[in-house]
């Protein structure tokens, strides 16, 4: 070690991969996992938002599980718990769709309406 | 290290390994494999989480779930409804993690959500085997600002305006300690850390080591700048395997990052350190034994003055800390000296790990605020005294110690109240006795330990003790004498005031404490042949009630034939046959037989 720098680095590199064991305020990404989300196609939409988050460095993003959220024929289903905003529910997602909220809703704010229950259940 | 999107954390504290962790994780892993979840999920094995009782323990992040008393066939549910699907398998939680059919995190568990963690940050959150996980939580940040910020003497200021004192027993302020070995004149100097921690049933220096060794490494590196040191040793008992290991993982680790050798943080200090091992001597807990011990001598104790601030290790000056105390030092200097101030009583700053342990609800590691009260620990934390019994006394300073009873339970834990209560704060065990103890026995038990454990240079402890220990076996075994009570005082006083070390020096301590707040329960051994708690096995009897069927039951199982009687009339028992080993209570289906 030569130099305080070179510390915090280290630091810095470390705590993004165990921060998730700390007490965290922020955007709680929640997959409806139940047996019905899975068959619907969950798990990539799980992966894909867990690579995303990683992808551009996203801090105090958990993304988490859950069981079945009610409405297993929309599923899979993803729930954005934003601080300071009200849950969003989306639906009928798939990898790519995940990938898009990410961006424009978690990265730019910007809810995308055309995927939440909302839109869908017109 | 790679990101995941949940953590398993498993303890692999000493507890939990002898319970089975490492059985857990090989399951979880092959589970993980199993789903395709291995890439996502990260398993940690990490340091103690406490709650020893409950083990061994598996905590699921991010959503903070806390499953107690895990067995390898729950990993499959486990794996399976939670970590795949989310769910979180509620019958499996700790019990105190459920609150009206809301799951808590782990830190709003009563156990955790009154203690204060500072000594125990670390453990139960860290892989203490990764050195990126304790950076990661601030670790060594501590030593780069004492290297290249603050000048020794500033570093010594801090410990001593910290209030800092010695968690090995004694209370000594640290921080005067620094100042004596920083001033005393000598070409090299050392800093050790006593690890010899040997009073039955204290865990708590243990603990550290094993969830959080780089801890240790760092306040070393820390003591030896500020006293002007470039050596450490560690004096550790090779009964801690796992400690051991992962300290020695801890040097390397840090070796191989520079925070350890020369030109640490491109300064020119330069420190390093090794780990002596210990045979498991309790006196080599004692400075100077434990200085001979690290030389290759024989561990005992010499006189001082001259203190080890002096004359220490190779003759050198030496600076020698308790693990405990070390674990708190990058906290101070990071935090600052008003921080840890803030935290405690006047007398005594910051906060104190315990061993609970005993007669207890949960047998664990629990870290308190000084000032905290016997009650709070005990009840609040340790939930209590299991199958409703009711509290008898909670010994603490382990065989240096003493009893305190429930009326001094509203007592305020720091190290002068204890010490005025006849006993002491010790290393931190704290052992806790409900009705069912007799404290005869107890007090037996203690001296028992030191009798082994004196070293043998100094009579007053090594046959003094002996004597003390020679009556309170009669006084037990019902041939206790008139006098007997006031000669183990005149001992014990005798033996305190001329021993050579502090071993001698409190070894009477746990009599006369016990002496003190029970004396009726010596007098009734002594004068009435009863142990009121019926555990002194030689004034207990054996008897058959009335309410005998004559079934022949406890006849046949009886190992040495003591009981008599016809078929269908009452049976007896002969009491010099007698061996009152109690198959007898344990058999008969009409419980007519109780001792007396």
């Amino acid at each position: 070690m030569k130099s305080i720098q070179e510390l915090e680095q280290i630091r810095k590199a470390a705590l993004e991969k165990v921060n998730i064991r700390t007490d965290r305020k922020g955007t709680r990404i929640v997959v409806g996992m139940a047996t019905c989300g899975i068959t619907a196609g969950a798990r990539p939409v799980l992966m894909a938002l867990v690579e995303e988050s990683k992808k551009r460095n996203l801090e105090n993003v958990t993304v988490t599980q859950t069981g079945c959220i009610g409405v297993c024929r929309l599923e899979p289903i993803v729930e954005v718990y934003k601080e300071g905003e009200g849950k969003t529910t989306y639906v009928e997602m798939t990898a790519e769709k995940a990938r898009k909220v990410i961006l424009e809703h978690i990265v730019n704010g910007k809810v995308v309406d055309e995927y939440t229950i909302g839109a869908t259940e017109k | 290290m790679e990101l995941f999107r949940s953590h398993v954390l498993v303890c692999g504290g000493t507890g939990c390994v002898s319970s089975g962790c490492q059985k857990i994780i090989n399951k979880l892993d092959e589970q993980l494999k199993k789903h395709e979840m291995d890439k996502e999920i990260q398993v940690v094995k990490t340091g103690c989480f406490g709650l020893c009782e409950a083990g061994p323990i598996v905590i699921v992040y991010p959503e903070g779930a806390f499953y107690s008393r895990v067995e390898e066939k729950d990993i499959e549910r486990i794996a399976e409804e939670h970590l795949l699907k989310g769910r979180i398998v509620t019958d499996l939680l700790y019990k105190d993690a459920v609150v009206d059919g809301q799951i808590r995190s782990v830190d709003e568990v009563d156990f955790y959500k009154n203690q204060t963690r500072v000594a125990l940050r670390n453990c139960g959150v860290i892989n203490p085997e990764s050195i990126e996980e304790y950076i990661a939580f601030d670790g060594y940040k501590a030593l780069g600002k004492v290297l290249t910020e603050m000048k020794p003497e500033e570093v010594i200021d801090v410990i001593k305006q910290s209030g800092l004192r010695g968690r090995g027993g004694g209370g000594f302020p640290s921080g005067l300690k620094w100042d004596f070995t920083a001033k005393a004149q000598g070409d090299q100097k050392y800093v050790a850390c006593n690890a010899d921690e040997g009073d039955p049933g204290a865990f708590m220096d243990r603990s550290v080591l094993e969830g959080d060794p780089h801890a240790i490494v760092e306040a070393m590196a820390i003591a030896g700048y500020a006293v002007g040191a470039s050596m450490g040793y560690v004096y550790i008992r090779a009964e801690y395997p796992i400690a051991v290991e992962r300290l020695d993982i801890a040097i390397k680790e840090a070796r191989k990052a520079g925070l350890l050798g020369e030109n640490i943080f491109g300064t020119d200090f330069n420190f390093d350190m090794e780990i002596r091992l210990g045979a498991g001597a309790f006196v080599c807990g004692e400075e100077t034994a434990l200085i001979n011990s690290i030389e290759g001598k024989r561990g005992m104790p010499r006189p001082r003055p001259p203190f080890p601030a002096v004359k220490g290790i190779w003759n050198k000056p030496t600076l020698l800390n308790n693990v405990e105390t070390y674990a708190n030092v990058p906290q101070i200097i990071l935090k600052g000296a008003d921080w840890f101030s803030s935290i405690g009583t006047e007398k005594s700053k910051g906060t104190k790990v315990f061993a609970l342990g005993g007669k207890i609800n949960n047998t664990g590691l629990v870290e308190i605020p000084m000032g905290t009260t016997l009650k709070e620990v005990i009840y609040d934390i340790g939930g209590g005294i299991p199958n409703g019994r009711a509290f008898k006394a909670v010994q603490t300073g382990g065989p240096s110690g003493g009893c305190i009873t429930a009326d001094y339970l509203d007592t305020p834990i720091d190290y002068d109240n204890l010490i005025a209560l006849g006993s002491m704060m010790g290393s931190g065990g704290m052992v806790v006795m409900d009705e069912d103890n007799c404290m005869v026995d107890i007090a037996r038990f203690f001296l028992d330990f030191t009798v082994e454990e004196s070293c043998g240079k100094c009579p007053p402890c090594r046959i003094g003790t002996k004597r003390m220990m020679e009556i309170l076996d009669r006084i037990t075994e019902g041939k206790g004498e008139a006098d007997d009570i006031e000669k183990l005082e005149r001992l014990a006083e005798n033996i305190k005031v001329s021993s050579l070390c502090g071993l001698g020096q409190t070894a009477p301590n746990p009599v006369l404490s016990t002496i003190k707040y029970f004396r009726e329960e010596f007098e009734a051994h002594i004068h009435d042949k009863k142990c009121p708690a019926g555990v002194c096995q030689s004034l207990l009897s054996i008897v058959i009630d009335e309410t005998c069927k004559g079934c022949g039951i406890c006849k046949k199982a009886c190992p040495v034939d003591a009981i008599a009687g016809e078929k269908k009339l009452l049976h007896q028992i002969d009491q010099d046959k007698c061996i009152k080993c109690g198959v007898c209570i344990d058999k008969c289906p009409f419980r007519s037989i109780v001792k007396q």
